[in-house]
């Protein structure tokens, strides 16, 4: 049953000087279950120390192990070998700025990303530590869960076209973050706020719509059910934008 | 080399798990400038990865009704097995309500009443009221008298990182990611700040901070199966050993959780059997209701883990692909439906490293290690023993709310509850106290690591392999320090880890060790690691009782009278075992009594 594989990997380490960009090729004997997590540890502790890649859950919750497999965005810890040809190419996510090897750095780009968009709940009310919780039905709160869910890999950036050559484009993620503070009824922002911050180009105007991202979510986010929706109120409040400060649903 | 950086900040945090980033966010509101450093992106913390949920009497749900901080109280220090702190359980369970509505506040989406009669899988009719409905429901969980385990489906920890942090950038406090803290620098008495090596770079950088918070998370990777993340290899509590002056709690308890999911030991939440899932055995019985008739799968995790052993050394263990024995956790009883929507995290995973629906297929478990309940002793104010300046919070710490077995959904909500209550404190002292700067100490501690970092790479003083050493050290720890333990199999454990532990100092890399070389950032850790190890090895072999998850099979009784004590271990320069001492435990509220579960409460059913 077992049999042997062949990982051509993506080596690079921008850090160390004279180092070049390379592809180096990792023989293996897969066994049953094994999984890319299973594998480049393996790599790493018998054949190359110096390998460098980044697991954290080992379970695809955390987000940290996307990488191009196969050419594919997806997460190496919940990848099987046995799902892959006996010879196949791993290489870092495109778009996010290289560390090492596999190794990108997604969390200044998400953190960024926070940032710009102003992800958190605005409101104007103060909490108060005597009082009750503000009622919300469950559906509402089983919907802010669904775009909440995005564990942000960056799959759905690296595969999209508009991220690969627009620098800024906040990427189905982005979007899909958005839209989950524009359903949240705590946040007080009115669509033309939201606006003001997606209602461009970098943002859900820069989406082409081709939905490449919908098919790469690990977490399948309902990203083109998710971007549909912004676009729609964006474009709305694009057209209402002289109606200052109003709700439009 | 020397310090690429220096950085000088009011507080600096170590972690940017649930517990650090409270924290950091109390300091802050207070003023101070923050930095936090982590091992990698907030968001990537483990504590995403906690999928049941968190504890607080919040009444809202039927089976919840007329719950309180009181009972929530009493079912901690039952739990603990009497071995917590009480002051610290009677704080953290009137503060907790508050810490989950103020989560609300900040934006997480905690499921919700929704009015009506349901019937249980236990065939119980309930009704939830009109009354209730919209406000924050909660599950059953293990060990408790109420339903009041708040939940957003099986993400909970997902979500409330993920809220947390967005209020932590929001209030653009500083953070630092791949950062790895790998020395604390002080004089003997007060704590200055970290030492830290860049991740991305290789370089040292310097962090000079009035307070250093350390909320690093657990050590659950000192074992080779754990349902813990990679990254948890307990370097923090390695790093406040390592002074000589700060003494880590209660290492011996460490919690067995009884579904972690062969081969690849992931977690099956606890929510499982709160929501109604069964374990069964070989033959498909239902073998829980013969040894714990009253809680049947929802006793403690410390007694439903050794049960299951108990039921497998019987005989009555499956032999499959996933493992040589284990046990099933069945929840197709419950539903497609509810399986896919409250505990569709799971169903993922069995789904994607199993090839197993749950709805329709049964799902291999055995208890795995989980949780780490010592770490860090501090003070009920989050103040770390030994050194001034010095806190710490979260799994990291042994504030004691958890004694010798924490209970499930403790934990997430220990994070948020301590990270305000000591956050206020840590605020307090912070803005009362001066910098020191005493560069000449500063530089030596950096020269310390520099000189450590140039040994390994040129092999001055030895050539073991650290991934060979690390291997066996995990395996110690599975074969001498588990869930059922003598005198004679932890000697011989804390042997093997004492001749590791030698070996560990004489690591040469095999690599240059250039740049954010991950071999270098292993054998950096590895000492640490085993003397980790060795405190709870030769913690658990020096307590001669049971209690909580500590279970000795040579001392099956809990012994109030010799050991209502709490264990600190140093370790002293140039030693290779820990210097125990111990603290008595007091008992201000809840005199010790039976849990109401257990060995002591149903003795073993001979089956
Ligand atoms: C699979 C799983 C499920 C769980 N489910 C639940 C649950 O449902 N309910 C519950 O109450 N509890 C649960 N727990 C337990 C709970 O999740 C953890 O105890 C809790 O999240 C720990 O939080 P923390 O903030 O202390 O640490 P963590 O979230 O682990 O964060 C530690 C932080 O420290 C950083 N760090 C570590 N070392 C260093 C260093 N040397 N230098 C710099 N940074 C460092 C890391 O990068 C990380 O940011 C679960 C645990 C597991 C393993
Ligand atoms: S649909 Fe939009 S976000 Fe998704 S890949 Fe296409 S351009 Fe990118
Ligand atoms: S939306 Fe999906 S693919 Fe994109 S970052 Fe989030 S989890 Fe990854
Ligand atoms: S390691 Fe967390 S998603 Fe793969």
């Amino acid at each position: 049953m077992s049999r042997n594989i062949t990982l051509s990997i993506f080596r690079y380490n921008p850090n160390i000087p004279g180092d070049t960009p390379r592809m180096q090729d990792y023989k293996l004997e897969e066994y049953s279950g094994m999984t890319l997590f299973v594998a480049l540890n393996e790599i790493r502790e018998k054949q190359d120390p110096t390998l460098m890649f980044d697991f954290v859950c080992r379970a695809a919750i955390c987000g940290s192990c996307a990488m191009l497999i196969n050419g594919r965005p997806g997460l190496a810890c919940k990848t099987l070998t046995k799902n892959l040809p006996s010879r196949f190419t791993l290489m870092p996510l495109p778009v996010f700025k290289l560390i090492g090897d596999l190794s990108v750095d997604t969390g200044t780009w998400f953190r960024n990303l926070q940032v710009r968009t102003e992800s958190w709940i605005h409101t104007n009310k103060k909490f108060d530590p005597n009082a009750l919780e503000v009622r919300m039905s469950n559906e509402t709160a089983e919907a802010i869960y669904e775009p909440e869910r995005c564990i942000e890999c960056g799959c759905c950036v690296a595969t999209c076209i508009t991220a690969n050559i627009r620098e800024d484009f906040i990427g189905a993620t982005g979007i899909n973050r958005v839209s989950r503070f524009l359903i949240d009824p705590r946040d007080e922002r009115t669509d033309r706020e939201y606006f003001e911050v997606v209602g461009n180009e970098d943002g859900a105007f820069g989406c082409v719509g081709l939905m490449a991202c919908d098919d790469y979510c690990p977490m399948e986010v309902p990203l083109q059910k998710q971007l549909a929706l912004v676009r729609r109120k964006m474009a709305a409040a694009g057209l209402k934008l002289d109606l200052k400060g109003m709700k439009i649903s | 080399m020397s310090a690429k950086h220096t950085h000088i900040t009011d507080v600096v945090v170590v972690g940017a798990g649930l517990a650090a980033e409270r924290s950091a966010i109390e300091a802050a509101s207070a003023g101070l400038n923050v930095i936090i450093l982590s091992l990698v992106p907030p968001r990537r913390s483990h504590s995403t990865a906690a999928q049941g949920g968190m504890q607080a009497s919040l009444g809202n749900a039927a089976m919840a009704k007329g719950d309180n901080p009181q009972i929530h109280f009493e079912d901690t220090v039952k739990g603990s097995d009497w071995g917590c702190d009480q002051e610290v359980a009677k704080m953290f369970t009137e503060t907790v309500p508050i810490m989950i509505r103020q989560l609300d506040y900040w934006g997480v989406p905690w499921n919700r009443v929704v009015a009506g009669k349901k019937k249980l899988p236990s065939g119980l009719e309930v009704e939830d009221t009109k009354d209730k409905e919209g406000l924050i429901t909660a599950r059953d969980f293990g060990g408790v008298a109420k339903w009041r385990c708040c939940y957003t489906s099986d993400g909970t920890g997902h979500t409330v990182q993920f809220v947390v942090d967005t209020v932590v950038c929001k209030m653009g406090i500083t953070v630092h990611d791949r950062m790895e803290a790998i020395s604390l620098i002080h004089d003997g008495e007060t704590c200055l700040g970290v030492v830290a090596r860049c991740l991305r770079t290789g370089d040292l950088n310097v962090y000079l901070a009035k307070s250093t918070v350390i909320a690093t998370g657990g050590a659950g990777r000192l074992y080779a199966a754990s349902t813990n993340a990679v990254i948890n290899e307990g370097t923090g509590g390695a790093i406040a050993l390592n002074t000589g002056l700060v003494p880590l709690g209660n290492m011996e308890a460490v919690q067995f959780h009884p579904t972690g999911m062969p081969p690849v030991w992931i977690l099956m939440t606890e929510g499982a059997r709160g929501d109604g899932g069964y374990l069964l055995d070989k033959n498909l019985h239902r073998f829980m209701p013969d040894y714990e008739p009253k809680k049947k799968e929802l006793a403690s995790r410390d007694v439903v883990s050794r049960r299951m052993i108990q039921h497998i050394r019987a005989g009555y263990g499956v032999e499959s692909k996933y493992a040589p024995q284990h046990l099933w956790l069945d929840i197709r009883h419950l539903g497609r439906k509810w399986v896919w929507t409250n505990l569709r995290e799971i169903a993922t995973i069995a789904m994607n490293f199993n090839g197993l629906d749950p709805a329709k297929d049964l799902v291999p478990v055995l208890p795995t290690q989980h949780y780490t309940m010592g770490g860090i002793r501090t003070n009920k104010h989050g103040f770390a023993y030994g050194l001034k300046g010095l806190f710490a919070i979260g799994e990291a710490a042994c504030w004691d709310l958890h004694g010798f077995n924490r209970l499930g959904g403790n934990s997430l909500a220990e994070t948020v509850t301590a990270g305000y209550l000591v956050g206020i404190q840590l605020a307090k002292y912070t803005l009362g106290a001066t910098q020191k700067f005493d560069y000449k100490l500063v530089e030596g501690f950096v020269k310390k690591e520099e000189e450590r970092i140039k040994n390994l790479i040129s092999g001055k003083n030895g050539k073991e392999n650290v991934w060979e050493i690390r291997a066996a050290a995990q395996n110690a720890m599975m074969d001498h320090v588990h869930i059922f333990r003598t005198g004679k199999s932890l000697q011989e454990g804390v042997a093997k880890l004492q001749e590791l532990y030698k070996r560990s100092l004489k690591i040469g890399l095999r690599s240059s060790g250039q740049g954010a070389n991950p071999e270098l950032a292993q054998a950096l850790r590895m000492p640490g690691m085993i003397r980790t190890s060795l405190c709870i090895a030769y913690g658990a072999l020096m307590r001669t009782e049971s209690r909580g998850s500590h279970f000795r099979e040579d001392f099956p009784k809990r012994d109030d009278v010799n050991w209502l004590k709490r264990t600190l271990a140093y370790w002293k320069e140039g030693a290779d075992l820990p210097t125990l001492d111990y603290e008595p435990v007091a008992c201000p509220y809840m005199p010790p009594g039976d849990r109401g579960y257990g060995e002591a409460t149903a003795p073993a059913k001979g089956k």
